[in-house]
């Protein structure tokens, strides 16, 4: 499959008063034609830093991308003048976010806010817009659109204008969408319909997306590839089905062993992984995780391990990547 | 097994069997809109009937979806938000009958751990003072030195370090601040707490910690939890007993192993169904009930059952009643006319 957003090297910075935070710290990753592609990790991790270096809405001059491109269709985005970005943003790329509420202008009606990017965007006629708004709306689950376009986002349920969000960054047929967390804030039953309805409108109209999460549920559910990442850096890469069933990096391991899980008896107690994410300005010598890692040999807290092939198609940033399963309970005790 | 022996099993038995806390009825609603020169206030009934009892020493988790009423059920019982109408009996007593002091005394007992620890933290207090503060007010602990080492206890307890107590609430992590709520809830020695989404603003790793946490705390003082959540997978690992809420009412309550491998009511059965799993394997395998449709506004709830506009097994009769909670099997109630 054609690749269609290449990473590499990705460096983005802020410079606050306790120090540089190295929110990302060299990721690559990719997305090819068509297919959904995780970032997960818990918060800080850089996940959404990623996404926003990708739209280059890193906001300045705190933050700073320092190194390395971003690929898109065969251009460098970072070599793009502002005036190409604001193209590449909303038309080519689409976004949602996390809290549809925040991402919609309260005073202006959902019409509006749907028809103004066709407008810029195409160069549509109000009436061209008009007509294509309602048939997005339909194309996300919302009937009635004539009506419902006439519409103010608090008239509309928090499930309702995560779709109206869809919708809107679906409007200029983009080949890529970035959805930083969608559906964390909504209720278990309209996460499924969200979730659903995002997986159906990636196959019909061959949309890529990137999907931003911290819930590994919502992964195994729908994402053909997964990269995992902890304090700033990729430590995890494989499909979906292998990263599962086969994780090779103790935080991946440790995340999956800590979650209760519906479909398996109820264990006596939840393993969690001890400790806390470390400080990004602050951050240790060798691999970040070790010191919360019950695997770490001395090696670990002297260099860094590199993102290698651990197995086929199939990356993890550890010195014992390829050993994880090998180590049995005793052998770990004996550490 | 000696007669003593078998004497003090029984009795350890009964106390096991002891309620708690019983609620009956209850029902919370909030007037909105009308004013002075508005029309008639329209009524949300946020809590429209609920009863539940629970055992000393067990975890009854009350799940539910945003608005369902199972956090107002919470602050009703706290009386942060007293109740409309209905009895809460605590410790056999009922609390709407209780004199401003007594309330006091019996409030003591009940504590709660909320969702947002950031939020219920006195940012301009240290962690000690935040935990010695109740301490003092209450005349639990009144003589100052033995105050700090009850702080330095509680908060190896939350499993903290001591020279915790000199930080401040910003200086801490999500995890660090939500032990620090478990400390002064524990301070006040209560009986039973009321965990408000205790770990769902809290990251993935971190949230294993607090629970196992709060099932160690739970197993040496004793301590009964009402746990209000909407994660059913937390819910069913750390729950005895489980109440389902739709829409300010109780549509489902039984022991964990029957709700989890037998649910009965089809709201229960679509939220199983719609909590992904871990597992793109088992994913790939597993049938979806995508729930179609919203939870109605509590401002004008559908007649009849108050599920039936969603329900996928819903007939013309479920429009017109009520459907009272009934016992379908032993110990397992449903409010549901199709099961």
């Amino acid at each position: 499959m054609e690749v269609l957003l290449d990473v590499r090297g990705l460096r983005t910075q802020f410079h606050t008063r306790a120090g540089v935070v190295r929110a990302v710290d060299g990721v690559s990753w990719s997305v090819r034609k068509g297919e959904t592609v995780a970032l997960v990790g818990e918060s800080g991790c850089g996940k959404s830093v990623s996404a926003l270096s990708v739209m280059r809405l890193v906001s300045a001059p705190a933050g700073r991308i320092v190194d390395g491109e971003i690929v898109f269709k065969g251009r460098n985005l970072l070599a793009l003048s502002e005036e190409e970005m604001r193209k590449v943003r909303g038309r080519e790329i689409g976004m949602i976010f996390q809290e549809p509420m925040t991402s919609l202008n309260p005073v202006l009606s959902i019409g509006r806010q749907v028809t103004e990017t066709l407008e810029i965007h195409l160069g549509m006629t109000r009436a061209q817009a008009q007509a294509r708004a309602v048939e997005l709306l339909s194309l996300v689950g919302i009937p009635d659109g004539a009506r419902r376009l006439r519409q103010f986002p608090h008239q509309f349920s928090g499930g309702m204008r995560q779709r109206i969000m869809i919708a809107m960054a679906l409007s200029c047929d983009p080949a890529l969408i970035l959805a930083d967390e969608p559906t964390t804030a909504l209720d278990v039953t309209i996460q499924a319909q969200i979730l659903e309805l995002m997986k159906s409108l990636s196959r019909r109209l061959g949309v890529a997306i990137l999907m931003i999460t911290h819930n590994l549920g919502v992964v195994a559910r729908y994402a053909d590839r997964v990269n995992v990442m902890y304090a700033g850096k990729i430590v995890e890469r494989a499909t979906a089905r292998e990263l599962y069933g086969n994780p090779r990096h103790p935080y991946t391991l440790g995340l999956l062993r800590s979650v209760p899980r519906l479909d398996e008896p109820r264990r006596a107690r939840l393993q969690p992984i001890p400790g806390q994410p470390p400080d990004l300005s602050r951050l240790p010598a060798g691999c970040s995780f070790a010191p919360r890692c019950f695997y770490v040999i001395d090696r670990c807290r002297e260099q860094v391990p590199p993102l290698d092939e651990a197995a086929a198609d199939h990356l993890s940033a550890c010195w014992l990547a390829k050993d994880l399963h090998a180590l049995t309970p005793a052998e770990l005790d004996a550490r | 097994m000696s007669p003593k022996g078998e004497e003090a099993n029984l009795k350890a038995e009964e106390a096991n069997q002891e309620t708690i806390l019983e609620v009956r009825n209850l029902v919370k609603h909030f007037e909105v809109g009308g004013g002075l020169f508005g029309g008639p206030a329209a009524v949300v009934k946020a809590v429209d009937g609920v009863s539940f009892s629970i055992r000393r020493g067990e975890t009854l988790g009350l799940v539910g979806e945003s608005g369902c009423g199972k956090t107002t059920t919470g602050r009703a019982i706290l009386r942060l938000d007293p109740p409309t109408s209905g009895e809460v009996i605590f410790e056999g007593r009922d609390m709407s009958t209780l004199s401003d002091a007594e309330l006091r005394g019996l409030r003591r007992r009940m504590q709660v751990i909320f969702q947002d620890p950031y939020s219920s933290l006195n940012p301009r207090m240290t962690v000690g003072q935040i935990i010695a503060e109740p301490l003092s007010v209450h005349r639990i602990v009144p003589d100052r030195a033995a105050r700090d080492a009850r702080v330095q206890d509680l908060l190896r307890h939350a499993g903290l370090l001591p020279a915790m107590a000199r930080r401040y609430p910003h200086e801490l992590s999500g995890g660090q601040r939500q032990r620090v709520g478990i400390a002064r809830a524990l301070a006040m020695e209560p009986s039973l707490i009321i965990c408000d989404e205790p770990v769902s603003a809290l990251d993935v790793s971190i949230q294993a910690q607090i629970i196992n946490l709060l099932e160690e705390l739970q197993a040496e003082f004793g301590l009964t939890y009402l746990f209000v959540a909407h994660d059913l997978s937390v819910v069913r690992h750390i729950s005895d007993r489980v109440a389902v809420m739709y829409l300010g009412k109780i549509v489902e309550i039984t022991d964990r192993k029957s709700l989890y491998e037998d649910p009965q009511h089809p709201y229960t059965k679509a939220l199983l169904s719609a909590v992904p799993i871990p597992d793109p394997a088992v994913e790939a395998g597993r049938e979806h009930v995508v729930l179609g449709g919203e939870v109605p506004s509590p401002l004008n709830p559908p007649a009849g059952c108050v599920f039936h506009p969603r329900c996928p097994i819903a007939i013309d009769e479920c429009r017109k009643g009520v459907p009272e909670l009934r016992e379908t099997k032993p110990e397992h109630r449903v409010a549901c006319i199709r099961v």
